[in-house]
């Protein structure tokens, strides 16, 4: 595997840490499976993608893209808190809606964005000595780590604690005077919100948004946070994010990896999904199987020493 | 008075009901009431949206003008079969005179729900493969109309004519699409001849795209893209790779050459639907689908030659004198230069 082809998995893996931040705030965080990632990830393209392309600041799309997202948030949240709706069924009435929405912002089903000004080339103009290849990683890993941090000190606060209490027990924080509804409705704000930036990213960094992008997205988080977290097992919050973000980066590699060389195995193109499959199980079993040989070496050589 | 009045009601309703026959005689001899067409795609898509206007173009052509001669219904199942059955159902609800089916599964829903509207195909790459035609000369039920089979042999002979040096071709598609399996299939069979290995890798989504096609840099000389949805959608990160590795694109369809690829030798999906219009004409003139063989984009006359030569220079690629004696299209400066057939 060449260099560029490393940076390339780090640089979506980066991107689509974002999305696995927010999907990790959800799903495990809140304890709130939601569906709506997969409309909020285009929005988040499609909004940045229709504002760069009528000649809008790529920041200013980024802002707009991160607000959208926050909507979306809110209107499953309301979905769920006010109507009553069931979690799932929540994020699948958001999901489905913002096909339409989706369409309705870009005009069209797709907006290329190749020769338009994004924050890439902005932060390009910015140090001219530096190159795009460069350039790129360093950009989304500052980002993302400025979004981690951000994260972890906001789960650290009054309300952020509050977040983490809702998703563990619901009913005894209620009993403590929490509003759940509301913790449950900032979760999924900031969840969606972060979702779209990731999606806003994407959409500069690859060169368009499509209403289509979105397939999948839940699922590519959601195997970040699995990922990462059988990686790093540590508890504490600042691990569990950088698990996440790890998650992502593993995850992407994987299917580079499997793009790249498994062909070499025997395997057909359309068995790509397979095979980043396999090394996602071999990803997650491999700590296991670290315990089971320390385990079999430690019995050995008690085993030996009885034998003595 | 009161028998006056009444008189002159009876006239009035009497008149009245004269002139309204009078109305429905002559419109029922001289412009008949205009004809119903529902029109259904089963996304929004660049190529399939220029299909439906080509259509209603050449039905301008042959003088059947939109909102005066022809009610257009335009649906769209947005990406959802389920959708497509519902729409087929309410076009056979508002009893359309013809049902112009845009996609595979739009012809597929259409043929399901009814068998007695004609339905015109546009954009179906192999309806008997599709089960939906019995053969390509003749359907053998209410279906007529055009295939967009990209003709891949065409476009592969390019290579060697554009880089004599070429060994390999790298080709993105979902594997999920048949149409794209049976393009690439051929494309292997083809390039296997010309002496080229095909590189194939695939993805299910248009986010994938761009790390498939990073996953090929390096091993390839070119790209060769086929009209498959997910690799079209992200056209643009191709053409991002493109540049970076200084990979030319050969792309199946032409409306994508201006958006970065170097050049394709294809079907225009504009003057695709333009042609499925003739054959909607050929049944309102009476003819039976039945009787309408099935045509496809295969004459060099109705294909596209277009080069890009903004992106030659970025690629910093010379274009063989030859080949530009020959194009329909160049683009140069941003803007497509178009020459007469």
């Amino acid at each position: 595997m060449t260099w560029s082809l490393v940076f390339h998995a780090l640089e979506q893996g980066l991107v689509f840490g974002i999305m696995a931040l927010g999907v990790y705030i959800t799903f495990q965080i809140l304890d709130f499976p939601d569906l709506s990632v997969d409309g909020s990830f285009p929005l988040g393209a499609a909004i940045t993608a229709k504002i760069i392309f009528s000649g809008g600041h790529p920041l200013i799309a980024i802002v707009w893209a991160i607000i959208g997202g926050v909507l979306a948030g809110g209107l499953t949240a309301f979905f769920h808190t006010r109507l009553k709706f069931t979690n799932l069924l929540s994020g699948i009435l958001t999901m489905t809606l913002l096909y339409s929405v989706n369409l309705r912002i870009m005009g069209k089903s797709n907006i290329p964005l190749l020769g338009k000004i994004t924050i890439l080339d902005n932060i390009k103009s910015l140090l001219p000595s530096f190159s795009h290849d460069q350039l790129t990683p360093v950009l989304f890993l500052f980002i993302v780590l400025l979004v981690k941090i951000l994260l972890d000190y906001f789960l650290s606060t009054e309300l952020g604690m509050a977040i983490r209490a809702t998703g563990d027990n619901e009913q005894m924080i209620r009993s403590l005077g929490v509003d759940t509804k509301f913790t449950k409705i900032i979760g999924l704000c900031i969840s969606n919100g972060m979702v779209a930036l990731s999606g806003s990213l994407f959409a500069q960094y690859s060169g368009f948004a499509d209403v289509g992008m979105g397939i999948g997205t839940i699922v590519a988080g959601l195997a970040s946070v699995i990922i990462g977290h059988s990686i790093i097992k540590n508890g504490s919050i600042g691990w569990m994010t950088f698990s996440v973000i790890l998650g992502s980066i593993i995850y992407r590699a994987t299917v580079m990896v499997a793009l790249r060389y498994g062909y070499r195995l025997g395997f057909q193109p359309g068995d790509l999904k397979l095979i980043s499959v396999v090394l996602v199980v071999i990803a997650l079993t491999f700590p296991m199987f670290r315990g089971r040989i320390r385990a079999i070496v430690a019995s050995n050589g008690s085993n030996g020493m009885e034998n003595k | 008075m009161r028998m006056n009045l009444k008189k002159s009601t009876v006239f009035m309703i009497s008149s009245v009901i004269f002139f309204a026959v009078a109305l429905l005689l002559m419109s029922g001899t001289v412009c008949a009431a205009p004809l119903k067409i529902g029109i259904s795609q089963i996304v929004e898509h660049p190529a399939l949206d220029n299909c439906r206007d080509g259509f209603v173009a050449g039905m301008e052509e042959a003088g059947y003008l939109a909102g005066e001669d022809v009610i257009y219904d335009f649906q769209n199942a947005q990406g959802e079969f389920s959708n497509a059955i519902s729409i087929a159902q309410k076009f056979k609800d508002d009893n359309v005179d013809i049902i112009v089916a845009i996609s595979t599964p739009i012809a597929q829903a259409a043929a399901q729900v009814t068998s007695e509207i004609p339905i015109i195909i546009g954009a179906i790459t192999d309806p008997v493969a599709a089960n939906i035609a019995e053969r390509w000369e003749s359907s053998g039920n209410n279906i007529t109309g055009m295939s967009d089979a990209a003709p891949n042999e065409a476009q592969l002979k390019l290579i060697p004519r554009f880089f004599p040096e070429a060994t390999r071709v790298g080709t993105i598609y979902n594997a999920g699409e048949a149409n794209s399996v049976v393009q690439v299939e051929l494309s292997r069979e083809i390039c296997q001849e010309l002496g080229l290995e095909l590189v194939e890798v695939t993805a299910s989504n248009s986010s994938e795209v761009l790390m498939a096609a990073q996953s090929l840099a390096g091993r390839i000389d070119m790209f060769y893209i086929v009209t498959d949805n997910v690799a079209v959608s992200a056209f643009s990160s191709i053409v991002k790779v493109s540049l970076e590795e200084k990979i030319p694109i050969i792309v199946a369809d032409p409306t994508f050459v201006p958006e970065g690829g170097l050049t394709s030798f294809g079907i225009d999906y504009f003057t695709l639907g333009q042609k499925s219009a003739e054959k909607a004409v050929q049944v309102l003139e009476g003819k039976l689908p039945t009787e309408i063989p099935i045509g496809k984009l295969e004459e060099p006359e109705d294909l596209k030659f277009v080069i890009n030569l903004d992106i030659a220079e970025q690629l910093g690629l010379e274009i063989p004198l030859e080949l530009l004696e020959e194009v329909d299209s160049i683009v140069l400066s941003g803007m497509s230069w178009n020459r007469e057939k």
